[in-house]
């Protein structure tokens, strides 16, 4: 059954993400593209441009739209794939609700655990890597159609670095250099 | 009140673009200034646990901040309330999308702005990277989960998993040693 499968993977990315959105982009891209194939890369990518425009978490943002697009792309209707949104978006978001009320409600005790300061401090470097194989994963010819497409990402890549640009900015001048070159 | 605790954060959920680190001070506005629920050093603390407990910041900053207003309860409210307003305009946006991917322009755009997306990923990994002042060996670590994942296909949880372990266990190893110099 596709929403206990739904429920099931976003549970599990949701329990795993740490470092944030970036870090849970390469969860949701290993369970939803290359394990389950729900969705293709270059819709992935998409997905991420939209959820980067649009107002609240990146993470929250994507769980949503996958899980409306995972039914979608199987055919079922629109209410179906409002489910789909739901169950997603309710499942990336349990884990954490329920860790961190427990966090919550033992919070002095937890401050002082050297166990826990240890793993957070040893997992960093992982998520850095985990970003990058995200990164990675997308630099394939499905996203990068020519060399244009570098081009773009270099420019992209000096305006998010050095010039600090808004990111929302730097996604909407993307898309018009896009209009500009291939239509 | 639980009227109030919900807008706040509805507000929280609906007005940051651009993920976690972009809701902070509309966070600690609406939480800390205005309605005096938490105090800001409390507000400090709880930050430093959102960060570190597994999820998205935003999410668990109100997860927190919801309990230490009005219980679970509480809790729960301040969830519904910045989960929402990003769920139902993205419900909008995709119900709509689905209909205009195949349009000749909005394709085209699409095709530029996707090599622009994986620079956006890249750029706070190269930024993470930095703030975090990699020795080699945590560097090693980093390209190591990278190979792993990206180019012979590991889950990432597996990733996550084996990293726990070891950092555990060099913390145990430290302990061990530790506690055996004080009895010497």
């Amino acid at each position: 059954m596709i929403f206990f499968q739904l429920f099931y993977t976003f549970f599990l990315i949701g329990m795993f993400t740490v470092g944030g959105g970036m870090a849970m982009i390469s969860l949701i891209q290993h369970q939803v593209v290359v394990q389950h194939q729900w969705i293709s890369m270059n819709g992935f990518t998409d997905i991420i441009a939209i959820s980067q425009m649009s107002p609240g978490p990146i993470g929250v943002n994507s769980a949503t739209y996958i899980g409306y697009s995972v039914i979608h792309n199987l055919g079922y209707a629109k209410p179906l794939c409002i489910l789909g949104s739901f169950t997603a978006t309710f499942a990336v978001v349990l884990p954490s609700f329920l860790i961190v009320l427990w966090i919550a409600i033992l919070f002095t005790k937890f401050k002082k655990n050297i166990w826990f300061k240890s793993i957070l401090s040893g997992l960093r470097p992982a998520v850095i890597g985990l970003i990058g194989a995200a990164a990675v994963i997308l630099m394939n010819p499905e996203n990068f159609i020519e060399w244009k497409s570098w081009v773009l990402f270099g420019l992209a890549f000096i305006s998010a670095k050095w010039i600090k640009a808004n990111p929302i900015l730097i996604i909407i001048l993307g898309g018009i250099a896009g209009i500009l070159i291939y239509s | 009140m639980y009227w109030k605790i919900f807008t706040s954060f509805a507000k929280i959920g609906a007005f940051t673009i651009g993920g976690g680190y972009a809701m902070i001070p509309l966070i600690e506005r609406e939480v800390v200034t205005k309605n005096h629920w938490i105090d800001s050093d409390e507000f400090l603390d709880m930050l430093a646990v959102a960060q570190s407990a597994p999820g998205l910041l935003a999410v668990n900053i109100s997860i927190f901040a919801g309990y230490k207003i009005k219980g679970v309860k509480g809790s729960i409210i301040a969830t519904i309330g910045s989960v929402l307003p990003s769920f139902i305009f993205i419900l909008l946006v995709a119900a709509f999308f689905t209909n205009f991917r195949d349009n000749k322009i909005v394709a085209s755009a699409f095709k530029g702005i996707r090599p622009v997306i994986v620079a956006l990923i890249v750029v706070p990994m190269i930024n993470m990277a930095i703030r975090s002042k990699l020795t080699w060996f945590t560097a090693s670590i980093a390209i190591a989960a990278l190979i792993l994942i990206s180019f012979l296909g590991v889950s990432p949880i597996w990733v996550l998993l084996a990293t726990a372990l070891g950092a555990v266990s060099i913390t145990w190893y430290k302990g061990y040693k530790q506690s055996k110099k004080n009895i010497k």
